[in-house]
């Protein structure tokens, strides 16, 4: 039996089943850079479509949940509003300005907690050795960990999040062009990408110290709270840490700025609004190079 | 030994231990968990390893299945070094931890072994026959609807066995796989890892406390303590090392003087229960009938010596 790769370098399998012993052997390609990735992604929707699934076995405790998720979260919403019965502008921002800042966040925080949400759950895994179970499977870990115990009511959030998102747009009279047309999706989505690498990252970190979950929620649901409101409110100090410390400053508030047409802060350069998705991919590295090493020096339990 | 499937040469596990001296001091202590250990297993054979709590059996199975990368030595399964390329190993291995699961606790069984099928890419064919071989011959019909969590020790282990034998694996671990589990359990769980290996040739290495496990599986049995390698051999070498006692524990009517029977003596007495040592190569069936005949006898049980006793044995002996 010889190794045998597919067509553009992927792995293939090949088993073969010989005589009466039913001996089967396998017999796997090299896996390239790319197969990691898409074993990943493989053995990801496996497990979420399992959770899906199984969620769907009690559709009613599912609804409410989700309906409850998302009434919580715009109770949150309310909160600011009720303040602004009070006053005209925050920050120098009014109401239909904070709820594109509020909604874009949220949305972005939203996609990254449904998608990898559970990353945080690690340090439980790392502490009580049930890694290991995971260690033992054809399924790279990080993929795993992600989809485990997949929560589809956390749809609830996201779906707050763009309501007040709709509104808030609707409401406001943006001199719209191409690039802020273009800029409203992208800066969801790489938003959602620098939490989803800050998750990775903040798991990496459980390997060795093992209750991060509340440093990395800092980051996360902290992060996130900060982001609703307007960066004028906040000193300097502050947004440089965030802009370029922890670039939390790219999920919503340059390209929010930018569409709002207001200068960036920090007095960057206008140009700095389109950033977020290099932002996004450079956080990337350092955090999957973390996780790498997280699961290197992994040292399971005692039995 | 031609083309072993496991091999380990010198392997090493290190552990650094941070103690916490004083307020803010902190002491870094390193524990030589695995200490130099070779050794090669053939295809097809079942391998007994087995030692004292914390002497390294699990943080060995660990290193072999590739959750734990070595700190030193060179290692290989079926060719594979495991840690560098962990997935491709899982593949061609099966492993049961008898402390955890690695069924999905909230799933019905069958739903895992759904999961399995797609995770391994298990052709269909080849999947209903193992599931079929599996559910038969380890009773799991009844329980295949039934949430992991809902299932005794014994059944979740027979479950746990099943999944980690549906893609075929050319070796299977298992690390105290009979822990907690009772007789009935055990000697189910036993016939079907003897079949396995005679129908399917699947090697097996298993790590546990009992040393009925042992006795009904293994030709091969491997002693480890303090990270070493102590003995690696056939078992009857071992109880030769090691000379052991088995116990026969008698209830008799009443309470009564220690009894006097050729071939064993009373350890201890509580009440009417009496312990009686006698070798461990001799058969108990003579000295229950001599029990029997001249004693009101009510109940009686037989002991096996437990490994740590084995061992200890073995050390005396040594030493």
């Amino acid at each position: 039996m010889a190794d045998v790769t597919g067509v553009g370098g992927e792995a293939v399998e090949v088993r073969v089943v010989s005589g009466d012993v039913r001996d089967v052997r396998e017999v796997r390609g090299v896996v390239p850079w790319g197969g990691r990735a898409r074993e990943g992604l493989r053995g990801y929707r496996l497990i979420v479509a399992m959770w899906i699934r199984s969620t769907m076995a009690y559709r009613a405790s599912f609804l409410l949940a989700a309906f409850g998720n998302a009434v919580i979260s715009l109770l949150d919403f309310v909160a600011i509003a009720v303040m602004f019965s009070h006053i005209d502008a925050l920050g120098g921002f009014t109401l239909p300005e904070i709820a594109l800042l509020y909604g874009s966040c949220s949305v972005s925080l939203g996609l990254a907690d449904l998608f990898l949400g559970n990353t945080d759950r690690i340090g439980v895994r790392i502490r009580d050795g049930s890694l290991d179970t995971m260690l033992v499977r054809p399924v790279p870990v990080l993929a795993q960990v992600a989809a485990d115990r997949f929560a589809l009511r956390r749809l609830g959030r996201i779906t707050q999040g763009l309501a007040v998102m709709t509104w808030g747009i609707s409401v406001l009279e943006v001199d719209w062009t191409a690039g802020k047309v273009l800029l409203v999706p992208v800066m969801v989505v790489a938003g959602a990408a620098i939490f989803a690498a800050v998750l990775v990252a903040g798991a990496a970190f459980q390997f060795i110290a093992g209750d991060a979950a509340e440093v990395q929620n800092s980051f996360t649901y902290g992060g996130c709270t900060m982001l609703q409101y307007p960066p004028t409110v906040f000193g300097r100090d502050l947004l440089r840490g965030v802009t370029f410390v922890v670039p939390l400053a790219f999920v919503n508030w340059l390209p929010a700025l930018y569409v709002l047409g207001r200068p960036v802060p920090l007095g960057l350069p206008q140009w700095t609004a389109f950033l977020s998705p290099l932002v996004a991919f450079l956080l990337f590295l350092p955090a999957s190079l973390a996780w790498r090493a997280g699961v290197r020096s992994y040292r399971s339990t005692g039995s | 030994m031609a083309d072993p499937l496991i091999s380990l040469d010198g392997i090493e596990k290190v552990f650094d231990v941070r103690r916490r001296v004083g307020l803010m001091r902190r002491e870094k202590r390193q524990v030589r968990a695995v200490d130099g250990i070779s050794f090669e297993v053939a295809r097809g054979e079942v391998v007994g390893y087995i030692g004292p709590n914390g002497a390294g059996k699990s943080t060995t199975i660990k290193m072999l299945t590739g959750i734990l990368t070595p700190s030193g030595g060179r290692l290989r399964v079926a060719g594979i070094d495991p840690a560098r390329e962990r997935m491709r190993l899982a593949h061609r291995i099966g492993v049961v931890f008898g402390q955890r699961t690695t069924l999905w606790w909230d799933l019905p069984l069958k739903d895992s072994y759904g999961l399995m099928r797609r995770m391994y890419r298990i052709p269909p064919a080849r999947f209903e026959q193992n599931m079929e071989r599996c559910v038969e011959q380890l009773d799991l019909a009844a329980l295949l609807d039934v949430p992991v969590r809902q299932l005794s020790l014994g059944q979740r282990m027979r479950g746990d066995i099943a999944a980690a034998l549906l893609h075929d694996p050319e070796v299977l671990y298992l690390d105290e796989p009979t822990i907690g589990l009772d007789v009935v359990s055990k000697a189910r769980v036993r016939a079907f890892l003897r079949q396995l290996n005679e129908e399917l040739g699947t090697t097996v290495l298993l790590t546990t406390h009992d040393l009925q496990d042992i006795e009904q599986l293994c030709e091969r049995v491997m002693v480890i303590d303090h990270g070493r390698l102590m003995y690696d051999g056939a078992l009857g070498g071992l109880h030769a090392m090691g000379e052991g006692e088995r116990t026969l524990v008698v209830d008799l009517e009443r309470e009564l003087a220690p009894v006097e029977v050729p071939g064993a003596r009373v350890v201890k007495v509580e009440g009417a229960r009496q312990w009686l040592a006698f070798p461990a190569g001799e058969s108990a069936a003579p000295l229950v009938a001599e029990v029997a005949g001249r004693y009101p006898l009510l109940d009686l049980s037989v002991r096996e010596p437990d490994i740590e006793d084995v061992i200890a044995r073995m050390y005396a002996g040594r030493g």
